[in-house]
């Protein structure tokens, strides 16, 4: 008698739990996935009709005509380009500079490695702050150049942990047969240690080139010429035209644009998507990676 | 000769080393020096050099375009004027707006990612657990932009937000959460959340990976439920861990970010909206007040330093304790 109700509580609670968990998975995994489905719907929806409201799971009249506006944009167009072209070029130069730092930092032998490694660790913790650093950047004459988005960008003492937490699960000896077989440092990195570490690096690839792609507020403040803008620079100011004038409930602007078959926010939810879709296409295929080289990092860290 | 070469290698840590020999062993390591080169000049130009212009913050400076340095060296010093000044007036609020943001988004960016981790493994479906997590992560990756966007569409007058809530009939009018400043803190904690939970529970899905599954195997031939063995052999194993989150978070509790406050703020809520971040941003950089904006910016660097530090050694001192 005793016995069947402890057990009938045991399954309540059990049934409790799993309830909650699933609940809770599916709200998680909707409230991450739902807003983007909704710019999907709204971007490939013709703009009139997406202002009656309601478009919230499938597009009501199906149209790619946002898109065609938006890729006629020349702004947006060289926007794009910029991106591309910081992270095709600096993500490479951040993940060589960054691994090979971490492999000196990682080598025991190293003539004062204590110094070295403080001396890089301490800039996490410690910083001259915005306005030296951007001075800074004025006095290297780097301001208004495309190059401030590769030089500065360059070192990352955080990636830089999470590769050396990685590297000291290689075995030593790997790299002393190597030394015995004559090869010097430079040759062990390119040929032991960087093969070695290609989960890490690959997280590193990962990170690097999404912070390239999602940056806009270096651009906004350290060049002014227009075909310096980074992509995510001219979606703020995309996005913003519509802020200024959205918000104050009906919109002239929005009206205005009654007469065309776009209206701003179509065109808008189109320019985010552009954004988007590359990171989407992306993460998941290098998420393998991704996790393998978080699980180091926070497990050693 | 190889052998000789590794054992004088190894006696380098002698205490009368010769000149010779350190002369030697750099040679030996020039590789790695030629490696660190790059690294060196990056961390010297872009880290180091800013620190020597943090003296602005003790002078009056004003660029008159004869180098940096003439500049700053012949400006007029004024000692702890610009940190009075501050003090005096806008610290106490960008303070309390600092700290208020920073509390909010830990008491829900905290306890989500290990609820979420928990949830997630008891999961037995190995493909709908990955497609859970996938998603999770998705918001880590997408820029500030296009996430403060998302949450200033969805709560905006017409959005998905203010149509649940008048369908469920809790409100019958339009809420401008965007305007007014009591809502601002909410949403920010929450944005923030939503952009973590995936990326943080990562780091306990690895912890929990690590506990010893014969200590469930025990639990259930003892005849422990599913929720007894949770709150018996998981939650005191990643205790921990969670320790160690909970001080690294309060170490950076003065970095609150600045993009989602740029982004999602506006000038209706700025009272709310404004941290050390955007105060010195506004102030040093779009107003040209360097020296001011630098003083604003070497307080915070100096307080979060102290708050890291400490942390550190708490979370040093705990970790040890823990582990044996």
């Amino acid at each position: 008698m005793l016995k069947s109700k402890k057990r009938f509580k045991r399954t309540v609670g059990e049934l409790l739990f799993d309830l909650f968990k699933v609940l809770f998975i599916l709200f998680i995994s909707i409230v991450c996935i739902y807003p983007f489905w909704n710019i999907f719907v709204i971007s490939v929806n013709d703009g009139q009709d997406a202002l009656r409201g309601g478009l919230y799971f499938w597009p009501r009249m199906f149209t790619l005509e946002n898109y065609e506006q938006i890729f006629q944009r020349k702004e947006f167009l060289h926007a794009i380009l910029v991106t591309l072209s910081r992270t095709l070029i600096g993500t490479p130069l951040v993940v060589l500079n960054t691994s090979m730092l971490a492999y000196v930092l990682s080598r025991e032998k190293l003539i004062g490695r204590k110094f070295w490694t403080l001396l890089f660790i301490f800039t996490m913790y410690f910083s001259g702050g915005m306005v030296p650093y951007y001075l800074q950047l004025k006095n290297l004459g780097l301001l208004d150049k495309f190059v401030v988005y590769i030089f500065p960008t360059m070192l990352n003492v955080y990636y830089m942990i999470l590769i050396r937490s990685y590297l000291y699960g290689i075995p030593e000896s790997l790299v002393e047969s190597a030394q015995l077989d004559g090869a010097n440092d430079l040759k062990i990195y390119a040929r032991i240690i960087f093969p070695l570490a290609k989960p890490v690096i690959m997280t590193i690839v990962l990170f690097a080139s999404i912070s390239h792609w999602n940056a806009w507020f270096d651009s906004r403040l350290y060049t002014n010429s227009m075909d310096l803008k980074t992509l995510q620079l001219v979606l703020v100011e995309i996005l913003n035209q519509f802020q200024t004038s959205g918000t104050n409930g009906a919109s002239l602007a929005q009206k205005a644009q009654l007469m065309s078959g776009v209206t701003q926010k179509s065109v808008q939810m189109a320019a985010v998507m552009v954004a988007t879709i590359p990171i989407i296409c992306v993460y998941p295929f290098v998420q393998k990676y991704f996790v393998k080289g978080i699980m180091i990092g926070a497990v050693k860290a | 000769m190889k052998s000789a070469k590794q054992t004088a290698g190894r006696a380098k840590y002698a205490p009368h080393r010769s000149k010779k020999k350190l002369a030697l062993d750099l040679w030996r390591q020039r590789y790695l020096f030629l490696m660190m080169l790059p690294a060196l000049v990056c961390v010297i130009l872009f880290n180091y050099v800013p620190m020597t212009g943090l003296y602005i913050s003790f002078v009056n400076y004003v660029p008159r375009g004869e180098g940096f340095y003439q500049d700053m060296l012949s400006a007029k010093f004024v000692g702890l004027d610009w940190f009075e000044y501050f003090f005096s007036t806008d610290f106490g609020i960008v303070m309390r707006n600092t700290l208020c943001q920073s509390l909010l988004t830990l008491l829900f960016s905290f306890p989500a990612p290990i609820i979420f981790a928990i949830c997630l493994n008891e999961i037995k479906n190995n493909k709908v657990k990955k497609a859970a997590q996938t998603a999770s992560y998705l918001p880590y990756f997408i820029s500030w932009v296009i996430a403060a966007n998302m949450f200033v569409t969805f709560l905006s007058g017409d959005g998905v937000i203010n149509d649940i809530l008048q369908a469920l009939h809790i409100t019958d009018h339009d809420i401008l959460f965007m305007q007014e400043g009591k809502y601002f803190w909410l949403i920010l904690a929450l944005a923030n959340t939503w952009k973590n939970i995936g990326y943080d529970a990562i780091i306990y899905l690895a912890a929990i990976s690590g506990i010893d599954q014969e200590m469930y195997e025990a639990a259930e031939v003892d005849g422990a439920t599913k929720t007894q063995k949770i709150w018996f052999i998981t939650m005191p194993s990643l205790l921990p861990t969670i320790m160690i989150m909970l001080l690294l978070a309060v170490g950076g509790i003065l970095n609150v970010g600045y993009e989602q406050q740029l982004l999602m703020g506006n000038d209706a809520v700025i009272k709310y909206s404004d941290v050390f971040d955007t105060y010195t941003y506004r102030y040093g950089i779009v107003n040209g007040m360097y020296s001011y904006g630098t003083a604003v910016g070497l307080f915070k660097s100096v307080v979060s330093f102290a708050f890291v530090a400490i942390t550190n050694k708490l979370s040093r001192k705990y970790a040890e304790v823990s582990l044996y």
